[in-house]
């Protein structure tokens, strides 16, 4: 009993998770305080936009962890993530617009607009039960989790990985998002589902629900940190990194490796579904763009520039390519994807580890001029 | 009814209700039995007809020059590599065809491949600990925590593999003598029955070989241990009966002196060295 309780809450223990940590909640506190204590027209403000685009910034942080975490520690190239993100995306999307009701364009008081407008008369069956808060929020976790629940029994079984993974996983998220944009699909076609209303009876026009929606991500991506920390400090972690490492080897110690791939998949799938739940109430749109194998590519690019195998370096990854997006993007919009691209090549030649990789070959210098720990190493 | 009675005596115990404490049934002797094994690739013959049999606690030494077969016959009993033809049996009741790779571990076979592959990224100490007999399912795997008897067992096999003061190194840094123990350690972790070790000593120093030689010698009669070796020398330090393999099929069989002068094997073998 005791011991099923302690390994989820060890990472409390660790002084990286600990900082982490505390970085993050002093960051929400600080941008809640700016936002509701500082008058309007002083310079220290936070906008109620601003505070919607950190929140992005977090969900875009989550999704990176989930990526680190296949990538980092299983060796797992997966260019699809994306497809989970949108996936926990249209769970939540769908919820939304069953809340929306009859005060829709077409007033019908079950049929979202787009139904109305393709003549449906009735709701699919897979919308159903999307109008209850608790159904909606566990298909955020079920509906990705079971796609790569499939996807990766039938991948890790046959023993695909490597480049031939990452390019069924790229297949996949195409896949997915040219379905999603045929109409047929019953959802909402290339417009997505979007206009949307309340969430869980709070008006998501307001400044305040757009301020729980961003503590809400923070406090989602700490857990989801929490989480991938507790699995990759169990020896389940140390499993994984062997299976990354010589997965030969680690078959040969008794290690079901296909199995340890598809549970850390599916976890990791999950948590791209939840920030993906987080992300869509806060752009107020859901479409199949997300589904996009650019996007897909992009997040892999977050975590590489942060640093692979950290987690903390995913996240410092994901809002810093973010940033320099919304700003460049902003001035010169046709740079951005050769800013991204000359940022990528940089990284990789002057930084393989990354930013993280950066921070802590300050710390081993800081080590080494310390006397004690060099004494230890020499004894 | 009589076969009712048989059924009901109450003294009868079934094969399947019997305790499990040592699953390997080596009451008659051998721990491995290979019978009139083929295998072959794409019309090669690796392995032609071979009979092998090794007795519980034996260290025995099989050599062959290059293409004999050494590796294959090592695959198909780790269940690697199925053959075509043949009987794989591991004591008298399991049979080794029918299972798969990890169960064949799990059941007591560990090996140590030709090249030294140990988890670079994780240390010593940790090396040590995936490779300890566990249960290795996921959530037991998620949830496991070191209690102080895997410590000491972990540091007893570091002990015996001498690689007490790299504990909590990186398992990247060590030499290539000490990546080889730090397999060997591995595979004692197992606690194994049968242990099955590729050329341990290629590329190792003179000291770092008769440090292998002591650790092999020292590990027979609690384990069965099968060496298969290229390197003359160190075979006639460790071995007491060594099995010579060539084309896929035992040529002779005998202690290091017997084999040694057996005229088919000079010509085959130690003659190409001479």
């Amino acid at each position: 009993m005791a011991s099923s309780q302690t390994w989820l809450l060890r990472p409390l223990q660790e002084r990286s998770t600990q900082i982490f940590l505390g970085v993050l909640f002093s960051a929400l506190i600080v941008v809640t305080f700016l936002h509701l204590f500082m008058p309007q027209d002083s310079a220290l403000h936070v906008s109620a936009y601003t505070v919607t685009l950190l929140g992005k910034y977090l969900c875009y942080a989550l999704l990176a962890v989930a990526v680190d975490l296949v990538w980092g520690y299983l060796g797992i190239l997966s260019l699809g993530h994306g497809a989970f993100f949108a996936l926990g995306g249209y769970a939540m999307g769908m919820y939304l617009m069953r809340q929306i009701g009859d005060r829709g364009t077409y007033g019908d008081p079950v049929l979202p607009d787009f139904m109305v407008f393709l003549n449906w008369d009735s709701l699919p069956w897979y919308w159903q039960g999307f109008d209850m808060a608790w159904f909606a929020f566990i298909m955020v976790l079920l509906a990705p989790g079971l796609l790569a629940l499939v996807f990766g029994f039938l991948a890790f079984r046959s023993r695909v990985t490597g480049v031939y993974l990452s390019i069924i996983t790229q297949a996949l998220t195409f896949a997915l998002m040219l379905a999603f944009f045929r109409n047929e699909m019953g959802f909402g076609g290339n417009n997505g589902l979007t206009d949307f209303r309340d969430i869980l009876g709070f008006n998501l026009r307001t400044d305040a629900t757009r301020l729980g929606l961003f503590i809400a991500t923070g406090i989602a991506l700490a857990i989801g940190y929490i989480i991938c920390r507790a699995i990759v400090t169990s020896k389940l972690g140390r499993v994984s990194i062997a299976c990354r490492d010589a997965e030969a080897r680690t078959r040969f110690l008794g290690y079901r490796v296909e199995r340890v791939q598809l549970f850390v998949f599916v976890v990791s799938a999950m948590l791209a579904g939840v920030a993906g739940a987080l992300y869509v109430p806060q752009v107020g749109i859901i479409n199949p763009s997300e589904f996009s194998p650019l996007f897909s590519i992009e997040i892999v690019v977050w975590v590489a520039l942060g640093g692979r195998a950290t987690l903390y370096g995913a996240v410092i990854g994901a809002i810093l390519v973010n940033y320099a997006k919304t700003v460049f993007t902003g001035v010169m919009p046709d740079a951005w994807l050769f800013a991204l691209g000359a940022l990528f090549v940089l990284v990789t030649v002057f930084l393989p580890k990354g930013i993280a990789g950066l921070l802590q070959k300050r710390k081993k210098a800081q080590d080494d001029d310390d006397p004690a720990t060099a004494q230890e190493a020499t004894a | 009814m009589s076969m009712f009675e048989q059924l009901a005596k109450r003294d009868q115990v079934f094969e399947f209700l019997a305790p499990a404490a040592s699953p390997v049934d080596v009451r008659h002797g051998p721990i491995l039995y290979l019978e009139d094994v083929n295998v072959s690739f794409d019309g090669f013959k690796a392995i032609n007809n071979l009979n092998l049999t090794i007795d519980d606690g034996e260290l025995r030494c099989i050599i062959g020059p290059n293409g004999a077969g050494k590796t294959t016959m090592m695959d198909i009993i780790t269940g690697k590599t199925r053959p075509d033809t043949g009987s794989v049996w591991f004591g008298s009741r399991h049979n080794l065809l029918t299972m798969t790779e990890p169960d064949i571990a799990s059941l007591g076979i560990g090996r140590k491949f030709q090249k030294p592959t140990v988890f670079e990224a994780l240390t010593v100490f940790e090396n040590l600990e995936l490779a300890m007999a566990a249960d290795k399912r996921i959530f037991p795997t998620l949830t496991a925590i070191m209690k102080p008897e895997y410590r000491d067992r972990i540091d007893e096999v570091l002990e015996m593999i001498k690689l007490k003061t790299l504990r909590d190194k990186p398992a990247g840094i060590l030499s290539h003598g000490q990546k080889q123990w730090l397999e060997i350690g591995m595979l004692l972790m197992q606690k194994p029955r049968l242990l099955l070790v590729d050329e341990p000593v290629a590329g190792m120093t003179e000291q770092e070989m008769e440090r292998t030689a002591e650790l092999l010698t020292s590990l027979a009669g609690k384990q069965s241990v099968v060496v298969v070796e290229h390197d003359m020398g160190f075979v006639r330090s460790i071995a007491r009966q060594v099995t010579v393999l060539h084309q896929g099929s035992v040529l002779a069989e005998g202690t290091m002196d017997q084999v040694s002068n057996d005229p088919e094997v000079i010509k085959v073998y130690l003659g190409e060295e001479a």
